[in-house]
């Protein structure tokens, strides 16, 4: 049986609850162009159904939130849907509705996205809405009003009513003290409440633009017609001349391990959450986060990985364990590691039990066929994502959008099958306690000292 | 509007249906089958009727259970060995409970193809249940449950089921209570899966690179060997209680949790597709529906709102919910009760059905675009007592619903327009 991550953060806030899908893909013939606008054009055929998705990134997300507005960009994400002068609120919408098609947003750390999913005749008609918003979007008082409220429910709904959720996200504002990747996706309360109109179109100004975005469009669809309607409805936006730049401070190397606890009498199951402060695809060394993909398998990607087997199956400490690495981003991220403890087993009997796995790969390395059926499994995922369309769009749109090439995605595979041994060892010492935030989540009687068997005074920080 | 949206039906040539190969191996075993060699996949998807409504009363969770110990050891392999070997060959394998069927999902690529049928041969008839495997399963689900235990929209839902359907199996949750998980026993689950899995409530899908030959060979050594015959408990229809009542849990968090539901028409009503496209002018679009206008975009009331038919093999509810702060959780609640009456009293405005029908006909085709979902689609059509012609007639049945089908189904629907509403949060005046 698995069981899912607990610990690691959402990496995007959806405009509307659904599911979103999530891959490393490779495979069919995808190719790329750019309009004279600068837009940039992604086309990944699926000739298998008579569908096609159609998304357009935008290359500014939560982290381009100006200070003292947080959560501007995911606000503006749901004001996109409040209507154009030639389109008024609503009837897009409407439209895609009559058509059977499903369209949602959503906004990351980096990104903000808008997709159609619809039956490929209908392609044109999405273009030329999303490329009519891309300019013309019309917002007055009285739908900024209700909207505002509608976010901080949503607020409301995942956060401040989940203290796994508070925890997070007082654990990620620990690990950046400088870069804005430390504030939440959907912005603060107190911000949220405060964002104006005028907040919003001055964000959309700034960014919303052909040169800041990514057509992507994935189905049954031949790159040359994509390419032909693209010309004729996104054609038209003006280009702005340059690409809006991101202004992001850099967070300083790290040096204390920090520790955040959640105590709340709603929780009634524990849990350890250790995020690490490393690379990304985008900011490492060549060779490096394909390094940390494989270590993050190796340490934590399912029952037969290295935390599982010492922490649940070997140790009897843990239910759940296991490891996730942020790679898609375009600073330096995050590295997750996570375990459920089992009955009476305290927190920093676990804390210990991670350090000592995690120097155990940092000192001794790893074995080659371990490292093998990692590999296996990680390359066998770009395959399992040429079977859906929507997974294979939404990965080259969040990685183009990170700041990757085509070129970068679709060597991946290839990348992962060359990591070495020495290699993964290196990666393990990004996996410093000192570069990391580690989060205790408890349950009110818990305090001042009783987690368990031991107490928090005898971690070893 | 009306020839427009039939016309739109029977535009979608050619045939879904005609894609679907039946086949039966030598010993009997059914399966349908879509061949598609794009992509060098093999997804496979199957089901044995039964599911959680088998689980003893006073002790749910024995099908989770059950499930989730299928891939935990099975033949000469224990649990880490299982996992090693679908490591080895990156294959997927999964199980899991659901209240009517316990589904088992498998994908691999196809140069694997022969070891993943062998592994899933060992999981669906050897698994072992070994002690220390059953023990640890438990301890998940126990952390599962202890998670959630005050998460608003579980303990919501939670109760809303259990008012609806006491002493039955359907008012009881999937994967069990903290007080009775660790009644079950190795025993409770070696009958549970006895008297299930057998080949006369076995219901497959294939879809991919695989022919029909190699696929009934696969079928024949996975399923050949299960009994002949299932010998399920009797689960009797589950008429829904406690219409017109509310119930509050209190939890200290600054929103509310709010679900509702009442009885609702049966999968076999002949309103039951009207019914449907009822419930999406309702609350199952989501730009396009009442509740998501009225709730969310007018009032600024709610992130989520939503209603669904609910449909199983003996019950069928209207469930819906909404999580609003607390302060305004009874208005959100007044604004969806309003809506609910409306359409009892007057039915659908002719545009909101001709709507409903264009996106429910248009949509279905987005449930067929990926191996994993077609293969599910198929499973529970078979589940369901459908046959392969409704790929091509649910849209022809939809195309044809009137205003007059619409009004009486809502009337049907919705009724006296009770609700039997739950509340998780501190609301205020609720």
């Amino acid at each position: 049986m698995s069981f899912g991550k607990t610990a690691a953060a959402r990496e995007g806030v959806f405009l509307n609850p659904s599911a979103r899908g999530q891959g490393k893909p490779v495979g069919p013939a995808i190719t790329q162009a750019k309009l004279a606008n600068g837009l940039d054009i992604v086309v990944i055929p699926d000739r298998r159904a008579p569908v096609v998705t159609h998304m357009v990134w935008y290359r500014n997300g939560s982290a381009d939130d100006p200070p003292g507005k947080s959560g501007i960009a995911h606000f503006l994400e749901h004001l996109m849907f409040k209507g154009t002068k030639a389109n008024p609120r609503g009837k897009f919408s409407e439209l895609v509705a009559d058509l059977g098609g499903q369209e949602n947003a959503f906004t990351s750390n980096d990104y903000t996205a808008y997709f159609q999913r619809v039956a490929k005749e209908h392609l044109g008609v999405c273009m030329e809405y999303e490329a009519d918003r891309m300019k013309n979007l019309v917002l007055t008082d009285e739908v900024v009003g209700p909207e505002r409220d509608v976010v901080l429910e949503e607020r409301r709904m995942r956060t401040d009513s989940d203290p796994s959720n508070q925890l997070n996200e007082a654990v990620q504002a620990a690990l950046f003290t400088q870069h804005p990747y430390g504030k939440p996706i959907i912005g603060w309360s107190h911000e949220i409440e405060s964002l104006e109109r005028t907040d919003a179109l001055a964000y959309y100004d700034r960014f919303y633009t052909p040169e800041n975005a990514v057509l992507v469009v994935a189905g049954d669809v031949d790159a040359k017609d994509v390419t032909g309607l693209a010309e004729k409805y996104y054609g038209p936006v003006p280009a702005r001349g340059e690409p809006p730049k991101r202004f992001r401070p850099r967070e300083p190397e790290p040096r204390a391990h920090r520790l955040v606890t959640l105590i709340d009498e709603k929780v009634e199951q524990p849990s350890h959450q250790s995020v690490f402060l490393v690379p990304s695809y985008k900011s490492a060394a060549p060779g490096e986060a394909e390094a940390l993909e494989v270590l993050a398998h190796l340490l934590g990607g399912g029952q037969t990985s290295l935390l599982f087997k010492t922490l649940v199956m070997d140790g009897k400490l843990a239910v759940a364990a296991g490891a996730h690495y942020q790679g898609t981003a375009v600073d330096a991220t995050r590295f997750y590691v996570f375990a459920v403890p089992a009955k009476d087993v305290g927190l920093s009997t676990i804390d210990a039990a991670i350090d000592a796995a995690i120097a155990r790969v940092a000192t001794q390395g790893v074995n080659e066929p371990e490292l093998r059926r990692a590999k296996t499994r990680l390359v066998a995922e770009a395959v399992y994502a040429q079977d859906n369309q929507a997974t294979l769009a939404h990965w080259y749109g969040a990685s183009l959008a990170a700041g990757l090439s085509l070129e970068d995605v679709a060597q991946w595979p290839e990348r992962i099958d060359a990591v070495t041994p020495d290699g993964v060892k290196k990666a393990a010492l990004w996996l410093d306690k000192r570069r990391s935030v580690t989060g205790f989540l408890l349950p009110a009687e818990s305090y001042p000292a009783s987690t368990g068997t031991d107490t928090i005074d005898s971690l070893a920080l | 509007m009306d020839n427009y949206v039939t016309a739109l039906a029977a535009a979608e040539t050619p045939s879904r249906a005609s894609t679907v190969q039946k086949i039966v191996s030598r010993g009997g075993i059914e399966a349908w089958l879509v061949e598609d060699y794009a992509i060098p996949l093999i997804a496979l998807e199957f089901a044995f009727k039964g599911g959680a409504a088998q689980d003893p009363i006073g002790k749910p969770g024995a099908a989770t259970l059950l499930s989730g110990l299928l891939d935990e050891g099975a033949g000469a392999y224990d649990s880490e060995g299982f996992h090693r070997a679908l490591d080895e060959d990156a294959i997927e394998m999964s199980f899991s409970a659901d209240r009517d069927v316990l589904t088992g999902r498998m994908q691999s690529l196809s140069r694997n193809s022969a070891r993943a049928f062998a592994l899933l041969q060992l999981a669906v008839t050897e698994a072992r249940l070994d002690a220390d495997s059953f023990e640890r399963v438990v301890s998940q689900i126990v952390a599962s449950l202890k998670r959630e235990a005050n998460d608003p929209d579980f303990v919501a839902g939670r109760s809303l089921r259990a008012l609806a359907y006491p002493n039955h199996p359907y008012g009881q949750p999937v994967r069990g209570e903290l007080s009775t998980l660790l009644t079950l026993t190795r025993a409770n689950l070696l009958e549970m899966r006895a008297a299930m899995f057998a080949r006369d409530n076995l219901k497959i899908a294939a879809v991919g690179a695989i022919d029909a030959a190699t696929l009934a060979g696969h079928l024949e050594d996975v399923f050949g060997r299960l009994p002949e015959e299932a010998s399920l408990n009797l689960v009797v229809p589950a008429v829904f209680s406690g219409t017109g009542t509310r119930h509050v849990d209190p939890i200290d968090v600054p929103q509310s949790a709010i679900r509702f539901g009442r009885g609702a028409l049966a999968r076999t009503d002949p309103d039951f597709i009207p019914a449907m496209v009822v419930n999406h002018i309702l609350g199952g679009g989501i730009f396009s529906a009442r509740l998501f206008r009225e709730v969310r975009e007018k009032r600024g009331l709610a992130y989520s709102v939503f209603s669904q038919l609910v449909t199983y093999d003996h019950a069928a509810m209207l469930y819906g919910g909404t999580s609003t702060k607390n302060e305004r959780a009874a208005e959100s609640m007044a604004v969806i009760e309003k809506e609910i009456s409306s359409l009892s009293d007057f039915g659908p405005t002719e545009e909101e059905l001709d709507k409903a029908k264009k996106y429910l006909i248009g949509s279905y085709a987005l449930r067929f675009d990926t191996s994993t979902k077609i293969a599910g689609q198929l499973v529970n059509l078979q589940s369901e007592g459908y046959g392969v012609e409704y790929l091509d007639e649910r849209n022809k049945l939809i195309a044809a619903v009137t205003m007059e089908d619409a009004k009486r189904a809502s009337k049907r629907l919705f009724g006296d327009t009770k609700l039997l509403v739950t509340v998780a949060g501190n609301p205020e005046r609720v």
